[in-house]
């Protein structure tokens, strides 16, 4: 049963790691370049298109959420289970949520990427 | 890639495997923190470890944000996970730390993940999404810009 909740508690920390990454993500993607929009328009316009945009502020929104499930699964089980599988895991998702949801280009090399740092963050964290 | 994106990806890395040791490094001098005295939480905002975690994480976020804003999420993540060979590599040799073989197997896929990502471009983008954003974005980036 013990295994059942740090399982459930570890895909809810993917789930909303990954939500949260995608909309900030797809949110500054519309932004575009701030370095650009600093040098044309200044800090004003920086802090302006941050603060107004409701899709950052959602995912940041589903990152606390993430965060607050690590926090639950870590008192349900060890910390060398939970931090290397949900960190490790999240890689994933994420490049299957940038592909299908952010519309990117995840080809082969950035699969084998993806893989080659889930496993070596998971070996590093454990 | 110019020296502000690369120094942007190099903020990522850093700020957010420092600020985890600066919190770290403070929350310890605590001990555990339950749940019937949570609000002892507050007390640790006093310790300067703690301020200076805080700090950093604050300046990881505008560093995600803005690398967000030039690559790909599957770029960034990748690139940024740099940190986690920092973080071993201080603790092998500044703080004395024994890296075990299984560690250092880590360290090697990682820093082989993150040679393949960034042979690639940094931002991906469909020819339907382009023109999606094209209308929103303040300053399009070029396709396959890297």
């Amino acid at each position: 049963m013990r295994h059942l909740y740090t399982w459930a508690g570890i895909f809810a920390v993917v789930l909303f790691a990954t939500a949260g990454d995608v909309l900030i993500s797809g949110a500054m993607k519309r932004v575009g370049d701030v370095g650009h929009l600093f040098k044309q328009q200044g800090l004003r316009a920086v802090i302006k298109a941050m603060l107004t945009n409701a899709t950052l502020w959602t995912g940041v929104f589903f990152m606390a959420l993430g965060f607050f499930s690590l926090m639950t699964a870590l008192s349900w089980n060890d910390v060398s289970l939970v931090g290397p599988a949900s960190a490790s895991l999240t890689f994933l998702s994420n490049a299957l949520s940038a592909k299908l949801f952010l519309r990117e280009r995840v080809d082969r090399r950035r699969w084998i990427a993806a893989l080659l740092v889930a496993s070596g963050v998971a070996l590093v964290a454990l | 890639m110019n020296l502000r994106k690369l120094a942007t990806l190099a903020g990522v890395a850093l700020f957010a495997s420092c600020g985890d040791v600066a919190l770290a490094r403070g929350m310890k001098q605590f001990g555990a923190i339950s749940l019937a005295h949570w609000t002892a939480v507050f007390s640790a905002l006093a310790s300067p470890w703690v301020i200076l975690g805080i700090g950093l994480l604050l300046a990881f976020f505008v560093s995600y944000l803005s690398a967000l804003s030039f690559a790909d999420l599957t770029y960034v993540l990748p690139a940024t996970s740099l940190g986690y060979i920092v973080m071993a590599l201080l603790a092998r040799f500044f703080l004395h730390e024994n890296i075990s073989f299984l560690r250092w197997t880590g360290i090697f896929l990682i820093a082989l993940g993150v040679g393949f990502v960034a042979r690639g471009p940094a931002l991906t983008l469909d020819h339907e999404r382009s023109a999606d954003l094209a209308g929103n974005v303040h300053h399009a980036p070029a396709r396959g810009e890297s």
